[in-house]
């Protein structure tokens, strides 16, 4: 169905069976019990869990198919937030047009980057793609202040044109439809869901770029990719070019990166040079090698998974853990919350970091990997011969 | 002409922790093949043991003072630091006053182990793993160290003084025949220049003129051969990586008082030292210093404001665009050798 095999077709409902249900399964726990503040069902956050798994997914299709490892990304995503948010400001707070030229500009810029950092490989791509991005952040901080607003950030002001302005648009909205902060609150016994538009639209979309991920993936294009990562030498001796290839993918996963800076932006109509500074760049990365890079389904895995402990992680604070080891004998108490005190609240970063290492060191396929490998030890004392099968598929993904 | 010189001088202190950085980089990179992205992570581990060993002099009991009152005429409490109270109060506060000085020898210790634990515990086992992956684990490394710091030393920077003795500026003009006034230069930038002189003269002196480093150059040119002939060659790769710790965490430590050290300074430093690396080619020691001090002097340049006026922006991204043309135009770099990390 749709031009994708059985095990494509299934991963894609899951995706999209995941995202359209989210609402419920993020909020487990009821409103006023102690763990609540373990759900992370609120439009606002759910919002950046579809948003930067589009950012990954486009990211994983350079990475995880060419191997080019960019450390400048991020560039992409605030050019798509500064262009949706001067389609608010110049026509009206319609969201389509900002989207569509965040995506071109993005698309634009990545061309002209690509075009002159693909002609390098390895590290000096990776320098190359840092500096370009540094050098966007830069310029945003300073002199582009005219169409940044600098520091401050750009947002929408009273007093800008807004040629196409209607009297009832204050926030963002799709076609005066339904307005992106919309949200619907279903209260059920103890718990409560919300539904919020921003996030729906969001999800649909990050649900057609993932099955656009793995059409690319599975398409000669993807596998032309592969051969790129696998052995550059050869193919050039093969008498082909690589790099329209690598262009291509680099314009590709620009844009994808430039339609989630778009989308951030029409959440919340503000866009910051802080978007593109290389931690930004490097945040991506995290997300795409955590969850698994070269997997369909790592990046979503991987931004998902940052996304939710870097906002729950960091809400821990002592109180709660003395509450959670107070079943503990005072000392150990003490010890127990001592310790684990470094690794939540502010410094959740360090368990990011920690975390990340022992992926790259342990688990180079990432949290996907990982999962296949528990999948295989629980399966494989039934049959060896299944499990071997499965090890030989899988690099292929 | 005053103006050029004032740039030369001002680009000098920036260049010199870029040669630093750099040459600590490319020492790693040429000894061990490994891009190694905790750098920054260990220049500010160097600026933080600066910080701590003025912590720790400056540790301090309090006594009451029955003399002195203060304004509700209670007696007032004194704080005197141990220091002061050991070694009497003037040689216990000059030795507080140099304790950035002093911060050398007590961080070369920590930086050449940390080096060690580095490279033993992790590094060694990502020799044959691609470069992406290194990127990536030092880069989660430098994640780990920032946020180390952070947790003790908190986010805000920490003002950490140089000595009394090079707190003034001083008068450069003079000497060349201008106007006093005209071309001032704190001293505490010249003491850092002419350390990181001494440091770079030293690491080459060492590699070029002891048997331990013709052992590494050797290495560094063919390392299958050197561990053929019968030579342990990877464990003086490992001192080599400590050195090159030693270096970058010195830089860190005279650093402090130009810049007060915080957790983020090694990220800021690091983007601008590969740029360095890279521009002065890599693998190669001098190219690596040369270029260090050219891109330092070319920022200081950018940022006057006849140029600015000329080409706004252009001091904010000079560097990169620098970087920028010599890949594209030279792709080995300024002194890079042939087939080192070429693609």
């Amino acid at each position: 169905m749709l031009g994708l095999n059985k095990h494509d077709m299934k991963m894609l409902l899951i995706v999209a069976a995941l995202a359209m249900l989210a609402p419920f399964l993020l909020n487990p726990f009821p409103t006023d019990s102690a763990m609540a503040q373990f759900n992370a069902g609120y439009p606002d956050l759910m919002q950046r869990f579809v948003i930067f798994g589009i950012f990954a997914i486009g990211f994983n299709i350079l990475f995880g198919l060419t191997g080019y490892l960019s450390f400048g990304h991020a560039a992409f995503l605030g050019v798509g937030s500064y262009s949706t948010v001067w389609m608010f400001k110049l026509l009206d707070y319609n969201i389509v047009p900002g989207i569509i030229l965040s995506v071109i500009v993005a698309g634009l810029f990545a061309v002209v980057i690509g075009y002159v950092s693909l002609r390098r490989s390895g590290i000096y791509f990776s320098i190359l793609t840092l500096a370009f991005a540094q050098m966007s952040f830069n310029l945003a901080y300073s002199v582009l202040t005219p169409i940044t607003n600098g520091e401050t950030g750009l947002q929408v002001y009273t007093s800008d044109p807004q040629y196409l302005i209607d009297d009832w648009e204050t926030v963002p909205h799709l076609f005066g439809l339904v307005e992106m902060r919309s949200t619907y609150t279903m209260e059920l016994g103890a718990w409560s869901f919300d539904f919020n538009a921003g996030y729906y639209l969001c999800a649909v979309l990050m649900v057609l770029m993932f099955y656009l991920s793995i059409r690319i993936f599975r398409s000669p294009f993807g596998m032309m990719l592969r051969a790129v990562k696998s052995n550059q030498t050869r193919m050039n001796y093969t008498g082909l070019n690589a790099k329209p290839y690598t262009l291509a993918a680099f314009v590709i996963s620009g844009m994808y990166a430039g339609l989630a800076g778009g989308l951030l932006a029409s959440m919340d109509p503000l866009a910051g040079a802080e978007r593109m500074q290389w931690t930004a760049s490097g945040e991506v990365v995290l997300m795409t090698i955590l969850g698994g890079a070269g997997t369909l389904i790592g990046p979503v895995v991987g931004a998902g998974f940052i996304k939710y402990f870097e906002n729950i992680f960091s809400k821990i604070n002592e109180n709660v853990l003395h509450e959670w080891f107070g079943f503990l004998p005072d000392g150990l108490e003490n010890a127990v919350v001592w310790v684990v005190e470094h690794f939540v609240g502010s410094g959740w970063h360090l368990t990011l970091g920690v975390l990340f290492m022992m992926v790259v060191i342990f688990l180079p396929g990432g949290l996907v990997e990982g999962g296949q490998r528990i999948m295989r030890m629980l399966r494989g004392k039934k049959s060896d011969n299944d499990a071997e099968k499965t090890t030989q598929s899988t690099p292929a993904e | 002409m005053d103006a050029v010189i004032l740039q030369i001088l001002n680009g000098l202190d920036k260049g010199s922790a870029y040669a630093l950085i750099a040459l600590g980089l490319t020492l790693i990179f040429g000894t061990l093949g490994v891009v190694n992205f905790a750098h920054g992570a260990l220049f500010m581990i160097g600026a933080f043991c600066a910080v701590s060993l003025s912590k720790i002099l400056n540790l301090s009991f309090e006594t009451i003072d029955e003399t002195q009152t203060d304004f509700l005429g209670n007696p007032l409490k004194v704080k005197t630091a141990y220091i002061e109270s050991w070694f009497g109060p003037e040689l216990g506060a000059s030795i507080i006053d140099w304790a950035v000085p002093l911060a050398i020898l007590f961080s070369i210790p920590i930086m050449i182990g940390i080096g060690f634990i580095m490279e033993r515990g992790l590094i060694k086992h990502f020799y044959k793993r691609p470069h992406a992956d290194q990127i990536l684990v030092t880069f989660g490394l430098a994640i780990v160290m920032q946020e180390i710091i952070k947790h003790y030393y908190g986010a805000n920077p920490i003002p950490t003084p140089a000595p009394d003795v090079f707190k003034g500026s001083f008068d450069f003009g003079t000497l060349l025949g201008f106007d006093p006034n005209v071309i001032i230069y704190p001293y505490w930038r010249l003491v850092y220049f002419a350390f990181a002189a001494v440091i770079i003269g030293t690491v080459f002196a060492f590699l070029q003129f002891t048997t331990f480093g013709m052992v590494v150059r050797a290495g560094m040119a063919d390392r299958e051969t050197v561990g053929l002939l019968g030579i342990n060659i990877d464990k003086r790769f490992t001192i080599m990586f400590g050195i090159a710790a030693a270096v970058a965490g010195l830089a860190g430590v005279m650093y402090a008082p130009i810049n007060s050290p915080n957790y983020h300074m090694g990220m800021d430093f690091l983007v601008l030292s590969f740029v360095v690396v890279v521009v002065g080619g890599m693998g190669s020691l001098p190219g690596a210093v040369a270029a260090g001090f050219l891109l330092g002097i070319l920022e200081s340049f950018a940022s006057m404001n006849e140029i600015k006026s000329l080409l706004p922006g252009i001091d904010q991204i000079i560097i990169y665009v620098v970087a920028i043309i010599i890949l594209l135009t030279r792709p080995r770099g300024l002194m890079g050798r042939k087939g080192v990390m070429e693609d």
